[in-house]
C-alpha cells in the first residue's frame, strides 16, 4: 500500500511538471507570427506518416538509420511494458498483463528485451561516434559543452534505463525458476537470461534486485521525460506535429510578402486602396517576427547537423551552420520566453536574434541551395528564417552588402541585373 | 541568327500566337557564353518547327535575386510588371533558359496573380525526344564519352526536376556518370542566393573549387548543366584546376545542338 502511495505521488508529479513545462513550450512557440498550415491535411498525414513515423529521411545515412532504428522501435514498443509497469505501480499488482496474454506475452517479453539490447547497443555505439570517433557531424563552432553534454546525458540515461529493465527481467526470471511467492513463470527471457548467472541466488537478494531496478527504471522515465523539454531530445514527440506542419510547396517557393504586395500595387496604381493591415516590420529581427512554425522547427531540431554537413557555405569553411541558425533560434525564443515569466509580458531586454545570436556574415553567406531543408529528417527550414532576416537587413534597415545594392540598383534602373541597357536586351539575336 | 527570331510584339500585330513563350532571362540576354546557349536553344525549337517567339527588349529581370537577397519590393515590382506585360501578349506557356527564371515565375508568380505552365528548357527538350521530334544524330558524336550532369539547385531540389535533363544525356550514347554528390545531394555551384552578384564571406576555398573534387573524382570529360550561373561557375571552377583542354562544361542545349549539327 505504501509503495503504491508513493508511486501514485511520483507519477502525478513528473505528469504535472511535465505538463507545465511542455506548456511554456507551446506557448513560447506560440509568441511566433501566424502562419496557415491547415490546408491540404490528407497530404498532411501522409507526409508525417512518411517522414516522421516511417524515418524516410533517414536512410540517406544508412549506418545511422540503422541504428536510429532500433532506437526508435525501442522506444515505441517498450512503451507497452511502461503501460503494464504503470498499471502494476499503480494497482500492486505484479506482470498484470502475463496472465490475460497468456503465452502471447512471453513472446511479447523476449521481444521487449531483444529490443532493449538493441538500443542499448546502438546507444553505446553512438557514444563511440560522439565521443571517442569524433564525428565531424557533432563538431562545430555550435555544438559547445551544452549541446555535447545534452547529448552524452541522453544516449547514458538510455543505457542506464535499458540495463535497468534487462536487471529486473533476470532477478524476476530467477525468482519465477525458485517459485517464490507471487513471481509466476511467464515464459522465456531471451537476454536477461544471460545476466542471470550474475546475480544472487538468495530470494531476498533478488526480490531486492528485482524491485530497486523496477523503481529505477520507472522514475527514470518519468524523470527522463521532464528532461524532454529542456533537451534536444524534445524531437521524439515534436517531430510528429512538425512533419504534420510541414511546407508542401516547392522548396523554391519563397513565401509571397503580403504586406508588401498591398504598397507595390497602390505605388503602381494610386487608385488601389489595400485593406487596412497591423502594422509590423518586414522581416525578422527578432524571434517574435518569425512564424511559430520557424519556432516549432527550432523547438524539434535534435542537433545531428545533417544540415551542416551539406551546406556548401559550412563545407568551404564559411561561417554559416543551418544548425546554428536554429539552436541561436530556439536558445533565443527560451529566453524571451524565460523574461516574460520572470519580467511580464511587456519585458523588452536589449537583445535580438539578428546580431546578438545571428551575425551577418552567416546571413549573406547563404546560397539558398535548399541542401539543409532537404536534409532535414524532421523537415525543419532554417533557409526560411536566413531568407526572413535577410529581409529586415535589406528592407528596414538598408544594409545589403554594397554589391548587392549595386545589383538592386541596376534591376531597377534597366531592367537586369547588371549594368547593361534594357534597349540592348535583344542583342544576343544579332550575334552568331 | 540564320532564322530570325521573332519577338511577341511582331507576332501580335500580325494577329498571332505562338505556340510557347521563351523566357530568355538575364544571363542569356546579356552573357557572352549564356547567349550561346540562348541562340542553341532558338536552334533547337527552329529545328522541331515549334512556333515561340521572345519579348526582346520586352523582357525585364523576373526579380529572383532580388527575392534570394531578400529585396521583396523590387522583386514584386519587377514580376507585377512582367506579369502585365505576360498578360498583354495572353501569354499562356513558357520555357525558360534558366532555372532560377523557371522557380520565379513558376512559383512565385501566382500568389501575384500570373499563372502560367511554366517549363525548362531541359523538359522541353526531354518531350521533344519523348515525342520522337529531337534525336542525337547529323552532328558530333558523343559516345563512349564520359558526361556527369551538375543539377542546379533551382531545378533540382527545389522543383525536384531531376531526370529530364538525364534524359537529354541518354540519348547520346555517352558514358554517363554521376558525381558523389547529385541530385537532392547535389552540391550548390555557389551562384544561387544573389551569390552571383558578390563576393563569397570569408572562408577556406570557394563552392566551385570544391565542386571540382567531384567532377575529378567521376573522371568527366564534359560537365552537362542547365543553369547559365553554374556555367559560369564550373568554367571558373575548371579553369582553376587548370583542365580547360581535358574538361568541357556545356548546357544540354548546347549538348543537343551539337549531337544533332544544328
Amino acid at each position: 500500500m505504501i509503495e503504491q502511495a508513493i508511486f501514485i505521488v511520483i507519477l502525478a508529479a513528473a505528469v504535472y511538471l511535465f505538463w507545465k513545462n511542455a506548456a511554456k513550450v507551446r506557448r513560447n512557440i506560440l509568441l511566433g507570427r501566424e502562419a496557415d498550415y491547415n490546408n491540404r491535411p490528407s497530404d498532411r498525414w501522409a507526409t508525417m506518416a512518411r517522414v516522421a513515423l516511417g524515418q524516410s529521411k533517414m536512410t540517406k545515412r544508412p549506418v545511422a538509420a540503422i541504428l536510429h532504428i532500433f532506437v526508435y522501435v525501442g522506444f515505441v514498443i517498450i512503451n507497452i511494458e511502461v503501460m503494464e509497469i504503470l498499471i502494476d505501480g499503480l494497482f500492486g499488482s505484479h506482470r498484470v498483463f502475463s496472465k490475460p496474454l497468456g503465452s502471447f506475452y512471453g513472446m511479447l517479453i523476449g521481444s521487449f528485451e531483444v529490443l532493449a539490447l538493441l538500443v542499448l547497443i546502438s546507444c553505446a555505439i553512438f557514444l563511440v561516434r560522439r565521443n571517442v570517433l569524433r564525428l565531424k557531424r557533432f563538431t562545430g563552432q555550435e555544438m559547445s559543452d551544452w549541446p555535447k553534454s545534452d547529448a552524452n546525458y541522453i544516449l547514458i540515461t538510455e543505457i542506464l534505463l535499458m540495463t535497468a529493465f534487462l536487471t529486473m527481467n533476470a532477478a524476476d526470471y530467477k525468482l519465477q525458476a525458485l517459485h517464490y511467492s507471487h513471481y509466476l513463470q511467464v515464459g522465456s527471457f531471451p537476454v536477461s537470461g544471460f545476466i542471470a548467472p550474475l546475480l544472487p541466488s538468495a530470494a531476498g537478494a533478488l526480490v531486492m534486485v528485482e524491485r530497486v531496478c523496477w523503481w529505477f527504471h520507472i522514475i527514470g522515465i518519468l524523470a527522463f521525460l521532464n528532461y524532454l523539454p529542456y533537451s534536444k531530445h524534445f524531437h521524439i514527440l515534436l517531430a510528429f506535429p512538425n512533419t504534420y506542419y510541414s511546407r508542401l510547396q516547392p522548396k523554391g517557393q519563397f513565401a509571397n510578402m503580403d504586406s508588401v504586395t498591398n504598397e507595390v500595387k497602390a505605388m503602381l496604381d494610386p487608385s488601389f486602396v489595400p485593406e487596412p493591415a497591423e502594422i509590423s516590420r518586414f522581416g525578422a529581427k527578432d524571434v517574435t517576427d518569425l512564424t511559430w512554425k520557424n519556432l516549432m522547427d527550432a523547438y524539434t531540431c535534435t542537433e545531428c547537423g545533417r544540415c551542416t554537413s551539406v551546406c556548401p557555405a559550412n563545407i568551404t569553411g564559411k561561417k554559416l551552420s543551418p544548425r546554428k541558425i536554429m539552436m541561436d533560434t530556439r536558445d533565443r525564443i527560451t529566453e524571451v520566453g524565460n523574461n516574460i515569466d520572470k519580467h511580464g509580458k511587456d519585458y523588452i531586454d536589449d537583445k535580438t536574434l539578428l546580431d546578438n545570436y545571428i551575425s551577418r556574415e552567416e546571413l549573406w553567406a547563404c546560397t539558398t541551395c535548399n541542401a539543409c531543408v532537404d536534409a532535414c529528417p524532421v523537415n525543419i527550414n532554417p533557409l526560411e528564417i536566413i531568407t526572413e532576416m535577410r529581409r529586415y537587413v535589406v528592407m528596414e534597415e538598408s544594409q545589403a552588402p554594397a554589391s548587392l545594392n549595386n545589383m538592386f540598383g541596376n534591376m531597377e534602373n534597366n531592367g537586369a541585373p547588371w549594368k547593361y541597357s534594357q534597349a540592348d536586351r535583344f542583342n544576343w539575336a544579332e550575334k552568331e | 541568327m540564320e532564322q530570325k527570331i521573332p519577338t511577341m510584339a511582331e507576332m501580335a500585330a500580325e494577329g498571332k500566337q505562338p505556340e510557347i513563350l521563351f523566357w530568355v532571362g538575364c544571363a542569356g540576354s546579356f552573357d557572352e557564353r549564356a547567349q550561346r546557349i540562348t541562340r542553341d536553344i532558338c536552334k533547337i525549337l527552329q529545328h522541331v518547327g515549334m512556333s515561340f517567339a521572345v519579348l526582346g527588349t520586352e523582357e525585364s529581370c523576373t526579380g529572383d535575386p532580388a527575392k534570394r537577397a531578400g529585396n521583396e519590393f523590387l522583386f514584386q515590382m519587377q514580376a507585377i510588371m512582367n506579369i502585365q506585360v505576360l498578360d498583354g501578349y495572353n501569354i499562356k506557356k513558357i520555357v525558360t533558359g534558366c532555372p532560377h527564371c523557371f522557380n520565379t515565375i513558376r512559383n512565385e508568380y501566382p500568389a501575384l496573380g500570373g499563372n502560367y505552365e511554366v517549363i525548362h528548357h531541359s523538359q522541353l527538350i526531354q518531350q521533344l525526344i519523348d515525342e520522337g521530334k529531337l534525336k542525337a544524330e547529323g552532328g558530333e558524336s558523343f559516345k563512349g564519352r564520359k558526361i556527369t550532369f551538375h543539377d542546379p539547385c533551382y531545378l533540382g531540389r527545389a522543383n525536384d526536376v531531376y531526370e529530364a535533363p538525364r534524359r537529354a544525356l541518354e540519348i547520346l550514347d555517352a558514358d554517363l556518370v554521376e558525381m558523389k554528390r547529385c541530385k537532392s545531394n547535389g552540391l550548390c555551384c555557389g551562384a544561387g542566393g544573389a551569390q552571383m552578384f558578390k563576393e563569397p564571406e570569408p572562408g577556406k576555398k570557394d563552392i566551385n573549387d570544391e565542386r571540382m573534387l567531384d567532377v575529378l573524382e567521376a573522371k568527366a570529360s564534359v560537365i552537362a548543366s542547365g543553369c547559365p550561373f553554374c556555367m559560369t561557375m564550373l568554367t571558373d571552377g575548371v579553369k582553376h584546376i587548370e583542365k580547360e583542354q581535358e574538361i568541357k562544361v556545356l548546357d544540354i542545349a548546347e549538348i543537343t545542338v551539337k549531337a544533332n549539327g544544328l
